[in-house]
C-alpha cells in the first residue's frame, strides 16, 4: 500500500514537531526516517500510525484518505520502542491479541488463532517461547515478538518506532539483516525510525533524512551518501570537518593569509566573497610531512590512534597568533601509510582535501552532529 | 592515602557499607521496643480487655441486638462506600495517570483532600448541606427525605473519607506503567472497553486488590465523620466504631473491648491478605528469574525459514 503525506503540521505548545511535510512512499518500500532526536520523525511515523493527529496536512492510504480514520481502522502494524507487549500475557497471548479482539462476525476460532499465531512464531523464530512471560525474554526476542504480534492482523503498512535503539550492538546488526529479508519476503510497506545513520543506509530502499521537522533529503542510501543535498545531511552523515571561508569565483579559500588553500565550488561561480562552509571528510586528506612550498592546510599531529586498517590523527592548523583556539582537524589515512610515512605525535604535517563540499549563504546553515 | 586508609575502615565495618555490630543490634533493639509498645501490646490488651468475663460473655456482647445492629449497618457501609470508590478510584486514576489536561494537578490535589481534611470537618460538611437547618434541609425535609441522622448521611460520609484509597494506591502505578501497552491494544484494533478489560486492569490488579483492602478497613473504622452524621441513635444508626463508644462510655468495658476485637481483627486479616498479595507477586518474580538462559545464536542466517504469515 502505498503512502502519500502531504503538508503535515504538528506543533506541541510553542515547539514546531512537524514542519509542512510532504512525503511519497510507494507500496512495498522499506524506508527510514532518520535524523537527530527531536527532529520530528517518531511523530511523523505516530502520525501515519494515527496514534497522534497533524494539526494541518492530510494523509492518504493507497490515494484514500485516512487523515480521520481511527487508528484502530487504520490497519497499521506499529511496533513500539521499549516493543509495549502486554507483560501479563505469554508470548502466544501477546500474538493472539490482535486475533481476539476482532469483532465478533470476523473472529477466527481457536483452532484458527493458534495455527496463524505458530505460523507467526515460527516466521520470527520463536515458537518455542510461546509459553513464556515478556519478562523472560531477552531485547531482541521482545523486539521480534513485537513484530510478530504487529503482523498478526495483516497489516497493510507496518511502522516501527526505533526498532534496535534499545539493543546491544551484537544484536541490533543481526536483526538489521533479519528485517530486510523479513521485509523482501513479506514485502509489505514498512516504515522505521532511526537516529543511527549506518543502520538507516544499510536497511532501507530510501532514506529521508529530517531535521528539526522538515525533510533535509530524500533517496537512496547510495544517493544521500554521495551527494548529501545540505549542509546538514553532510554533517549527519558520518564525520566531517568543517572550514569556513568565503567563495569567489568558484573557488573557495580557507586557511590564514599565509598558507591558502584553493578548494573548486562549481556551484558557486558567480558568488563574489560569499561567506561558505567546506565539509571534508576525514578520509579524504592527503597527509604529508610539511614542507614551505607545499599546498596545503598546516597543522600540527596532537594525537594518532592506529586501530587495525586506519589510523585516526587529531590535528590543530595554527590560527593567526599561534596555536590557541585553533580548529581540531580530523583525518583518516591507512594503517600501512601511516607506519611507512613514519608519522610521530607533535610533527607538523600539510593536509590537502582530495575533495571537499562547499555551501555557501543559507545553505550552509543547520550543520549538526549526530 | 587511601591505601592506608582503607585497612582500617575495613576492619572497622565488614561489609564496606555495613554499620558496627552495636548500633545495629541498638537499631534493631529500638525499633522492637517501639512495635512492641505501640502495636503488639494495645492488640493484646484488647483480646484479654475483650476475653476478661470469659468466653460466654464475650459471645453474648456480640450477640446483644444493638451490638448486631452495628455490625449490619457497618457491613452495609462498606459494601456501598467501597463499590462506590473503586469506580471513582479508578477512573480518576486512569485521568490523572493516562491524561493530560488542563488542571491536572488541581484534580491530584483534591483526590488527596480527604486526607488533609480532619474526618468531623467532613462530617459537619454534610450536616451543613444536608441537616435540618442545612441549605438543603427545607428541601429535603419537604420530600421526606433523611440524610442525615440516618444510613444515606454515614454513607455519604464514609465514601468521602474513603475516597483517596484506591486512587492513590493506582496512580503511581499506572503512571509508571505509561500508556505504551494501551496504544499497542488500540492500534490492534481493540476497542476502549477491551483495552480496560484485557490490558489495563490485568496490570493494576494487585494494586487495585489493596487498595480495596485498605479502604474497605477504613471505611468500617471510621469515627469522626460517621460519629458527626449519624445521631448515635441505637440499633439504627450506629456503626460498629460508635457502639464501642458508647459502651465503653457506659462501662460495659467487656462488651466495648469484645465489638473493638472485631475491629482489631479486621485489621489482621487485611494485614494477612496484604502479606499473601505480596508474596505471591515476589514469588512469580522469583520464577522468572530462574528461568533457563535464552538460546543462543537463534539469529542465525542460516537459521531463517521463513514461511508466509497466515
Amino acid at each position: 500500500m502505498s503512502i502519500e503525506i502531504r503538508h503535515i503540521k504538528k506543533n506541541f505548545g510553542d515547539f514546531k514537531a512537524l514542519d509542512d511535510v510532504s512525503l511519497d512512499i510507494d507500496s512495498g518500500e522499506l524506508i527510514a526516517l532518520l535524523g537527530p532526536s527531536g527532529c520530528g520523525k517518531t511523530t511523523l511515523l505516530r502520525i501515519i500510525a494515527g496514534l497522534e493527529t497533524a494539526d494541518q496536512g492530510t494523509i492518504a492510504f493507497s490515494g484514500e484518505d485516512a487523515t480521520h480514520v481511527h487508528v484502530r481502522e487504520r490497519r497499521v502494524g506499529f511496533v513500539f520502542q521499549h516493543y509495549a507487549l502486554f507483560r501479563h500475557m505469554t508470548v502466544f497471548e501477546n500474538v493472539a491479541f490482535g486475533l481476539r479482539v476482532k469483532p465478533r462476525g470476523t473472529r477466527p476460532d481457536d483452532a484458527q488463532i493458534a495455527l496463524k499465531v505458530h505460523a507467526l512464531l515460527n516466521l520470527v523464530q520463536l515458537d518455542w517461547l510461546a509459553d513464556r512471560y515478556p519478562a523472560q525474554l531477552s531485547g531482541g526476542q521482545r523486539q521480534r515478538i513485537a513484530l510478530a504480534r504487529a503482523l498478526a492482523v495483516e497489516p497493510k503498512v507496518l511502522l516501527l518506532d526505533e526498532p534496535f535503539g534499545a539493543l546491544d550492538a551484537k544484536v541490533r546488526k543481526e536483526l538489521r539483516r533479519w528485517l530486510r529479508r523479513l521485509h523482501d519476503e513479506l514485502s509489505v510497506t514498512t516504515i522505521f525510525v532511526t537516529h543511527d545513520q549506518e543502520e538507516a543506509l544499510e536497511v532501507s530502499d530510501r532514506v529521508v533524512v529530517m531535521n528539526h521537522g522538515a525533510v533535509e533529503q530524500v533517496g537512496a542510501p547510495q544517493q544521500v551518501w554521495e551527494a548529501p543535498a545540505t549542509a546538514f545531511v553532510y554533517g549527519f552523515l558520518g564525520d566531517v570537518n568543517q572550514f569556513k571561508g568565503q567563495v569567489s569565483a568558484g573557488q573557495m579559500r580557507i586557511g590564514s593569509k599565509k598558507q591558502q588553500v584553493f578548494l573548486p565550488s562549481p556551484d558557486y561561480m558567480q558568488s563574489d566573497a560569499l561567506p561558505a562552509v567546506a565539509y571534508v571528510r576525514p578520509y579524504d586528506f592527503d597527509v604529508r610531512r610539511y614542507s614551505p612550498d607545499d599546498e596545503g592546510i598546516v597543522a600540527h599531529l596532537e594525537r594518532a590512534v592506529v586501530v587495525g586498517p586506519i589510523a585516526r590523527m587529531e590535528l590543530r592548523a595554527p590560527v593567526e597568533g599561534g596555536l590557541a583556539g585553533a580548529q581540531l582537524i580530523e583525518a583518516q589515512i591507512p594503517a600501512s601509510l601511516f607506519h611507512q610515512e613514519a608519522f610521530t605525535e607533535g610533527e607538523t604535517l600539510v593536509l590537502a582535501p582530495r575533495r571537499a563540499r562547499v555551501f555557501a549563504g543559507a545553505a550552509q546553515a543547520g550543520f549538526a552532529r549526530p | 592515602m587511601s591505601a592506608l586508609i582503607a585497612p582500617s575502615a575495613r576492619s572497622r565495618s565488614p561489609g564496606g557499607t555495613q554499620e558496627p555490630k552495636w548500633v545495629r543490634v541498638c537499631l534493631i533493639a529500638v525499633a522492637l521496643a517501639f512495635i512492641a509498645l505501640f502495636l503488639v501490646l494495645p492488640l493484646a490488651a484488647v483480646l484479654t480487655e475483650a476475653l476478661r468475663n470469659g468466653v460466654h460473655a464475650y459471645r453474648e456482647a456480640l450477640r446483644e441486638p444493638d451490638a448486631v445492629s452495628a455490625i449490619r449497618l457497618t457491613v452495609i457501609t462498606a459494601l456501598i462506600a467501597v463499590p462506590l470508590n473503586l469506580v471513582f478510584g479508578v477512573a480518576a486514576a486512569w485521568a490523572i495517570a493516562k491524561y493530560e489536561f488542563h488542571g491536572k494537578a488541581f484534580l491530584t490535589t483534591l483526590v488527596d483532600l480527604p486526607f488533609s481534611v480532619s474526618p468531623v470537618v467532613a462530617g459537619l460538611i454534610y450536616v451543613l448541606l444536608f441537616g435540618a437547618q442545612g441549605w438543603f434541609g427545607p428541601w429535603l425535609q419537604a420530600h421526606d427525605i433523611k440524610i442525615i441522622f440516618a444510613v444515606p448521611g454515614i454513607v455519604l460520609a464514609t465514601v468521602f473519607v474513603t475516597f483517596p484509597f484506591i486512587a492513590r494506591e493506582l496512580i503511581p502505578l499506572m503512571q509508571s506503567q505509561g500508556n505504551d501497552e494501551e496504544q499497542a491494544a488500540i492500534v490492534l484494533g481493540a476497542t476502549g472497553w477491551q483495552t480496560f478489560w484485557h490490558v489495563t486492569l490485568p496490570n493494576i490488579k494487585w494494586g487495585l486488590f489493596y487498595g480495596v483492602i485498605l479502604c474497605n478497613a477504613r471505611a468500617m473504622g471510621e469515627f469522626g465523620a460517621v460519629s458527626v452524621v449519624s445521631g448515635h441513635i441505637r440499633g439504627q444508626t450506629n456503626t460498629m466504631p460508635l457502639h464501642v463508644e458508647i459502651l465503653y462510655n457506659e462501662y460495659h468495658s467487656a462488651a466495648a473491648f469484645a465489638v473493638a476485637s472485631l475491629l482489631a481483627l479486621l485489621a489482621l486479616v487485611t494485614l494477612a491478605i496484604k502479606s499473601v498479595a505480596e508474596w505471591r507477586q515476589g514469588k512469580i518474580l522469583k520464577a522468572l528469574g530462574e528461568l533457563p538462559p535464552e538460546r543462543a545464536g537463534v539469529y542465525a542466517a542460516d537459521a531463517l525459514t521463513l514461511q508466509p504469515a497466515g
